[in-house]
């Protein structure tokens, strides 16, 4: 298996240097090379399983329970203004 | 008096022969003591703990004992708090103070307890050594060169040394029940299900399970009986989950007519001979205790850490997104542009295994492998599960040994990430499954503990704590304390 | 050899629930930024989201209204990717098994009738918004749409011309504003569509096809989609291919741009979402949601025809809008005598002044119970239908009944004969040389008399009595 652990790093949005690059890459290789063992698995026919238990969702009813508590939630924000987060530029 | 259970304290609280002041100035005055040893606590307000428990003592004067009433609890770094940090034991979430509780950390307010303080855990709960931790490894009280598993590793070592009676993990792989194994205590991972997830930094949702880690199978009852229960606000928390009769189930004293189920996949060459002989030798005990020992199989086992490392990778991957940098946590100096501020954010703040695993999930998901990797996992997650119903056909209870070995030395494995992966391979499946699992110390290899794992059909909580009870009761494991940290102790 | 324009659409409604998709944050329309976040749409560490009962029901109903299945088992999926108004850096949305699939809508063609298959309709939250307009060098981010509940509704490739999709777009529309699903504001962002459009030569395979983003009017819409056939077909005739790409239009310079990044192609990496079991909804439900369904557009235009004997034309004006529905038959319980005089008087003077005056039925100073009386006040026979107006125009400006502008203007119809029969002899003393003239055959000077009565009295004389009289008083 050959990863191009550059490209999942940037799906994932982590700078990889190139030497954690030469690295990693290796590792995941390894982690995937042995993860390949389920192949030998015979799944045919077999349901996926997502959640544990066969459960439904539970809904909300549609009601307005919260109020504004936007100052409280950007104490921990890196860069605020005027109630706004601020970020570089995104260029669309 | 620190060695003493939550049970025994609050009976000498019930009896006014102590204070919640006096027990919390007792473990604090443990927790300054030992802990620069242990690096067990990431976190502790000693005069927050204080006012906890002066509102406790007050509160019992007033109106009585709640279920907890003046009884420290340590938590978990991965537990949302809002009095005192959450750190997750990540620089990403370095400083970070969430605005509000954790569902249990509401349930353990309301029942009366203090909390003690924030526990050392692997960052991300991503580890099974507490090595990965952003703020140190925590030591293992029976070896300070060992690891104390991972990776609720300094809830383990903190109830081991008693700097805390009694402590709150999460379980995504066996992050509860490894470590209790290794450090010596008991450890309850619930079904998935029975307790809230709000408030719990999510690793991987469709695993992650909070439970206790105690001095006895009592203890672990009382605790998981005060945070479990239905949470509106969490839609996989089970609102019709059967009741189990916490306290009552830990009353039994034998094993008459219990079929234990023994896989024979969990016993295997490579694991330790210690603690395979610790493990047969328990087995031996509960049959003389009048349980009836059934060879099974669990055909598929051999494939959860497999399936397990896509699974949890991929919803880690995900999970992890959240921390960008734009509205909490940690944004690198001077981003360059956009990009420049996920990237390098990121980066600095994630360690080498986080970043392993977000790796990991971001390709087993990446298009054109979902079938082979994802998809794939999620069926023999089926399988696993399957294993287990079939399994509980023929037996009550499974029991197996919780980890293949006793506690490593610090740095043995932290080279090879696949061979520490591997040390879970007894733990792993029983997420998978969403079932409760249970270890308990059985056995002592070498100065190190060892543990012995009970897993029950989901919902049956009440049928591990009766057999760990009973187990527990005609063996002396559970009151052996790590030598170091008992000088000066008066029994 | 000709050229076939190939569009599916892809509409993104906003549903008109009070809260958010997972969480009780108000979805109210223009609060301060970030007032309206909460740790769960804020995505915040170990924060779950429990979904909202209501948006289910309007997207069961939206897909009953387009015929379509409703799967009683679907399933949450994130969709993984990193922007800064995305705060979990997934979106929860529906991939793998929706909540609707296989429906259709009809849609006005010529004189006919085409059918739009609908592939799918999934539910899923709404991102915040980037504001880059006046900053340098920064993006402000609000999130409060951050979690707001959409409906995908995701066309088949069955449209031909922008034509054909702006039918499409403006049936869909009436219709989710019809069921009450959505306010489908386009300038709120509450209806927004992008547009999949490929040409190919007719009868061969679909062509490579480019994605429109950012279309949030009609009329872009159809200018966009037009450039891009134009664009297609150009390059292809110049010899050249068309990639696969979304395009971002740019209403301002009415073209379009490729919106291909640097930094990578998408790839979503959707799978289940972990903190949601299956979305389970039963037949009964679903039953009991049919039940509650309202008349649809072409069930009401049908029956205006049918019962009030209305022309196609007003029929289809009137069930423009749920509003306007409901208002008219309002119109016609009050003034039971002559349906189509209401359907006259509401879709061409009530409406049309509305138009002019920028206002919509709902705030319109007449009310349907007004109009009735304006009405009656014809159909008394107490005014002419030409001062009608005029009383309307005055209703409109000062929100009085129609009685009171009359009263007031002393605007009643003169009917009275011995009145009428003294004005028609004045006009007669004051005009002998035409009097001679009309009877002397010059029968066209009948006009210029009635004209001078109605005058002489301000257009209040009842038209028919006035003729009537001068005839017989023009004889003697």
């Amino acid at each position: 298996m050959d990863i191009d652990v550059k490209n999942v790093a940037m799906l994932a949005r982590i700078r990889l240097t190139d030497a954690e690059a030469t690295e990693l890459g290796p590792q995941l290789e390894r982690i995937v090379g042995y993860v390949e063992q389920l192949a030998a698995v015979n799944t045919e026919g077999v349901t996926a399983t997502a959640h544990p238990h066969d459960m439904a969702m539970p809904l909300r009813a549609d009601v307005v329970s919260n109020t504004n508590q936007r100052d409280a939630l950007q104490t921990a924000a890196p860069k605020t203004e005027s109630g706004l987060y601020v970020v570089p530029k995104v260029i669309e | 008096m620190a060695y003493r259970s939550l049970t025994e304290l609050a009976d000498q609280l019930e009896r006014g022969e102590t204070t919640a002041v006096e027990l919390a100035q007792q473990y604090l005055a443990r927790i300054e003591a030992h802990n620069p040893t242990l690096n067990a606590f990431v976190h502790c307000d000693a005069e927050h703990v204080l006012a906890q428990a002066e509102a406790s003592d007050a509160y019992r004067a007033k109106h009585g004992a709640r279920a907890m009433e003046g009884l420290p609890i340590a938590v978990k770094d991965i537990f949302c708090t809002s009095d005192g940090p959450t750190q997750c034991c990540s620089n990403i979430l370095k400083g970070y103070h969430a605005p509000y509780d954790a569902h249990v950390i509401t349930r353990l307010k309301e029942a009366g307890a203090v909390l003690v303080g924030k526990t050392n855990m692997d960052e991300f709960a991503m580890g099974s050594s507490n090595e990965t931790s952003a703020f140190g490894s925590c030591r293992n009280p029976w070896h300070t060169d060992c690891i104390p598993g991972g990776s609720s590793g300094g809830s383990a070592a903190a109830v081991a040394a008693a700097l805390t009676p009694a402590a709150l993990g999460t379980d995504t792989g066996g992050s509860i029940r490894q470590p209790a194994s290794l450090c010596g205590i008991t450890g309850l991972k619930p079904t998935y299900g029975r307790v809230s997830r709000r408030g719990i930094i999510a690793f991987a949702s469709s695993l992650d399970q909070a439970g206790a880690m105690t001095r006895t199978v009592r203890d672990a009852a009382l605790l998981t009986g005060t945070i479990s229960g239905h949470d509106p606000a969490d839609a996989t928390s089970a609102a019709d989950a059967p009741d189990v009769d916490w306290l009552a189930a830990c009353e039994t004293r034998d094993m008459q007519g219990l079929r234990i189920g023994r896989p024979k996949e969990y016993f295997i060459d490579g694991m330790d001979p210690g603690v395979r002989a610790a493990v047969d030798a328990a087995l031996e005990q509960c049959k003389a205790l009048g349980a009836e020992i059934v060879d099974i199989s669990l055909p598929h086992t051999q494939y959860a850490v497999a399936a397990y490392y896509v699974i949890a990778p991929s919803e880690a991957s995900a999970n992890l997104s959240r921390y960008d940098g734009v509205r909490f946590g940690h944004r690198c100096e001077h981003p360059e542009d956009l990009l420049d501020m996920y990237t390098r954010s990121r980066d600095e703040g994630f360690g080498a295994e986080v970043k392993r695993r977000i790796l990991t999930g971001a390709f087993a998901l990446s298009s054109g492998y979902y079938d082979a990797y994802y998809l794939k996992a999620q069926q023999v997650r089926t399988l696993i599960r399957q294993d287990f119903q079939q399994a509980f056909e023929q037996v009550d209870v499974i029991a197996t040994p919780t980890s293949p070995v006793p506690a490593f030395r610090i740095g043995e494995k932290t080279d090879d990430p696949l061979t520490m992966y591997l040390s879970d391979v007894f733990t792993i499946a029983v997420n998978l499954a969403g079932l409760p699992g249970l270890s308990q110390p059985c056995g002592m290899v070498d100065g190190l503990p060892a543990g012995l794992q009970w897993i029950a059909p989901a919902w049956q909580e009440g049928r591990l704590l009766a057999a760990a009870a009973a187990y527990e009761a005609a063996t002396p494991w559970h009151q052996q304390t790590p030598a170091d940290f008992t000088a000066g102790e008066q029994a | 050899m000709s050229w076939e324009v190939v569009i599916g659409l892809e509409v993104h409604v906003q549903v008109n629930t009070k809260t958010k998709a997972f969480c009780g944050c108000s979805t109210a329309f223009g609060a301060e930024p970030n007032t309206q976040t909460c740790p769960v749409c804020l995505g915040m560490p170990g924060q779950l989201p429990v979904l909202n009962a209501e948006a289910v029901q309007k997207t069961i109903l939206t897909g009953l209204a387009i015929n379509a299945t409703i799967n009683l088992e679907s399933r949450f999926d994130r969709k993984n990717y990193f922007y800064p108004d995305l705060p979990k850096g997934y979106q929860i949305s529906q991939f793998a098994v929706p909540l609707v699939e296989k429906g259709y809508l009809d849609i006005p063609v010529g004189d006919g009738e085409k059918r739009i298959g609908i592939t799918r309709i999934h539910m899923e939250e709404d991102a915040g918004k980037s504001m880059h307009e006046g900053l340098e060098g920064v993006s402000h981010i609000d999130l409060n749409r951050s979690g707001v509940p959409l409906m995908e509704i995701v066309s088949e490739p069955d449209m031909r011309s922008a034509d054909e999709a702006i039918a499409y777009l403006k049936q869909l529309h009436q219709l989710i504003r019809f069921l009450d699903v959505s306010d489908g504001d386009m300038e709120k962002g509450q209806f927004r569509c992008d547009a999949n459009v490929s040409v190919r030569r007719p009868g061969e395979p679909f062509g490579t096809r480019a994605e429109l983003k950012n279309l949030n009017s009609f009329r872009f819409i159809k200018q966009a989609i037009e450039y891009e056939a134009n664009r297609q077909i150009e390059l292809i005739e110049d010899g050249g291919e068309v990639v696969q790409e979304t395009r971002l239009f740019d209403s301002a310079k009415g073209e379009s741009r490729s919106m291909r990044s640097k930094e990578e192609a998408h790839d979503y990496r959707y799978f289940p979402e972990p903190d949601l079991p299956p979305l389970r909804v039963s037949a009964e439900e679903v039953a009991a949601i049919r039940a509650g369904m309202p008349e649809l557009p072409g069930q009401l235009r049908q029956r205006f025809e049918q019962e009030y004997g209305l022309s196609a034309y007003d029929a289809d004006v009137l069930t423009q809008t749920r509003e306007l529905a409901t208002w008219y038959e309002q119109l016609v319980a009050a003034h039971p005598k002559d349906p189509k005089r209401c359907a006259n008087w509401m879709a061409n003077e009530l409406l049309g002044r509305l138009n002019e005056a920028g206002r919509d039925i709902a705030d319109s100073p007449v009310n349907a119970q007004a109009l009735a009386g304006l009405l009656d006040r014809i159909e008394d026979g107490t005014i002419s239908g030409k001062i009608a107006k005029d009383v309307l125009d005055a209703m409109m400006a000062s929100g009085d009944s129609a009685d009171a502008v009359i009263e007031a203007k002393g605007l009643k119809q003169v009917s009275d004969t011995g009145a009428i029969d003294a004005l028609i002899r004045e006009v007669m003393a004051a005009n002998p040389q035409q009097v001679e003239q009309y009877r002397n055959g010059r029968d066209k000077l009948f006009g210029f008399f009635v004209g001078q009565v109605m005058k002489a009295t301000r257009g209040q004389a009842n038209p028919a009595v006035v003729n009537q009289r001068l005839k017989i008083l023009l004889q003697d």
